[in-house]
């Protein structure tokens, strides 16, 4: 979806501002959220596409004014609710209303350390062999679809380079939606700056992106 | 919900978001759904097991045994791995490595996509939409925000994290630490340094 999430290139977003010795944590409660973010995704329920694109549906003057952790926690909410979790009146209120849906596994201390240590692997064996190769040039697509994608506004409809074939990969296209894991190849691709931002692009500048199969098309 | 918080002012809004998780964690932990204890532990994992040190002890490896830059080249998520340094948003890394000729910055225009396992959690700015619009297209601006000035001939590979590979840039190791082993080494890398907004100075030693 073309949301206020795909950031690659708008003006005015001010400075960045980077901080002198950022503490790991601004207050307690992005602590909670980020225990609390994980803990739910232990839950094996949702995948980490379809909590991406939760984040997406935020409406775009609150996710642009929105610190990171209140975006993970607001689209926490809408899963929790979506999945049978929790429901609106509980997470309005605070207050246990009846004990809603039982998840696969819940998270618990002992848990924790194997659980981060193995993390969610994303690779998948590959249906076939790979369409492109190193060196070739391709075209990236130019589609503004609703749902989920993985291929930015400002590299869509561009003439690039295949530079490496990564592997075989779920595709966060379907797989954000119930649509299964589809897997496919994914290859990092990468453009001259003048070719995606034209006049005045900066001088000496190449930006790659890494975009499954279907993305792409012979240039 | 909750959109009423949305007309507060930044402090009230702080609040808010203190009381909101705050009330979802109840809310969770009433429900059997979560462990208030998982959630100390995911916390001091990120605050002292995994850091940019784990990073740090990658690139100075790399500096140090040309078998080790070679095989982290080659396949990083094994040569990472031999470290110790495995897991969530590292399953599948990549070592991007500086040279005299490019220089490489690593950002996530879609979200905050970052390589947990080896540099900890990511710093705000990561994750801002300031950093993330404006690295693929005025990256030496972004740069001298940070206070890096890179040599006028120097090309700039920018890597948009637009799937799950991780990156790790591997800067150039700096002239006079040829005597220094590991350890020193590594305590000149910083954070910044590996996502590549920074270059290894001699003098971050001091």
């Amino acid at each position: 979806m073309n949301g206020p999430h795909d950031l690659g290139g708008q003006h005015g977003l001010g400075p960045v501002a980077p901080e002198k010795d950022e503490p790991i944590f601004h207050a307690e409660w992005e602590k909670r959220a980020l225990g609390v973010t994980l803990s739910c995704g232990a839950f094996g329920a949702w995948s980490i596409d379809e909590s991406r694109h939760a984040r997406e549906n935020i409406p775009p003057a609150t996710y642009l004014s929105a610190s990171y952790y209140e975006i993970w926690i607001r689209a926490l909410e809408t899963l929790l609710e979506r999945h049978g979790f929790a429901t609106t009146e509980e997470l309005e209120s605070g207050v246990l209303a009846g004990p809603g849906r039982a998840p696969k596994r819940v998270l618990t201390a002992d848990m924790v350390e194997g659980v981060l240590a193995k993390g969610g692997p994303c690779d998948r064996p590959a249906s076939g062999p790979a369409l492109f190769k190193p060196g070739e040039r391709v075209r990236t697509r130019n589609f503004n679809p609703t749902t989920h994608t993985r291929l930015p506004r400002y590299a869509r409809g561009r003439g690039g380079t295949v530079e490496a074939v990564q592997g075989s990969f779920v595709f966060p296209d379907d797989n954000a939606h119930g649509k299964g894991e589809s897997p496919q190849w994914v290859y990092t691709v990468v453009f001259d700056a003048a070719e995606i931002w034209g006049e005045g692009a900066a001088p000496g500048l190449t930006v790659s992106i890494d975009a499954w199969e279907s993305y792409l098309e012979r240039a | 919900m909750h959109d009423h918080d949305d007309d507060h002012h930044h402090d009230n809004h702080f609040s808010d978001m203190q009381a909101r998780v705050k009330a979802l964690e109840t809310l969770l932990t009433a429900k059997g759904l979560i462990d208030p204890k998982a959630i100390d532990a995911i916390v001091e994992t990120y605050e002292t097991k995994i850091g940019p040190r784990n990073g740090a002890h990658v690139v100075a490896k790399a500096w140090t045994d040309p078998e080790f830059a070679a095989w982290l080249k080659r396949d990083a998520t094994a040569a990472i791995a031999s470290l110790g340094y495995t897991g969530r948003q590292g399953e599948h890394m990549r070592a991007v490595f500086n040279t005299p000729e490019t220089h490489n910055l690593v950002v996530c225009t879609l979200c905050s996509c970052y390589p947990w396992s080896v540099l900890g959690l990511p710093p705000v700015w990561y994750k801002a939409p300031a950093y993330r619009s404006r690295a693929v297209i005025d990256p030496r601006g972004v740069l001298a925000e940070f206070g890096l000035a890179l040599p006028e001939g120097q090309a700039i590979r920018v890597w948009d994290s637009t799937a799950e590979l991780r990156y790790l840039v591997i800067p150039e190791r700096p002239a006079g630490t040829e005597a220094m082993g590991e350890a020193e080494l590594a305590a000149l890398v910083s954070r910044d340094a590996m996502i590549g907004t920074a270059i290894v100075h001699l003098a971050e030693a001091a």
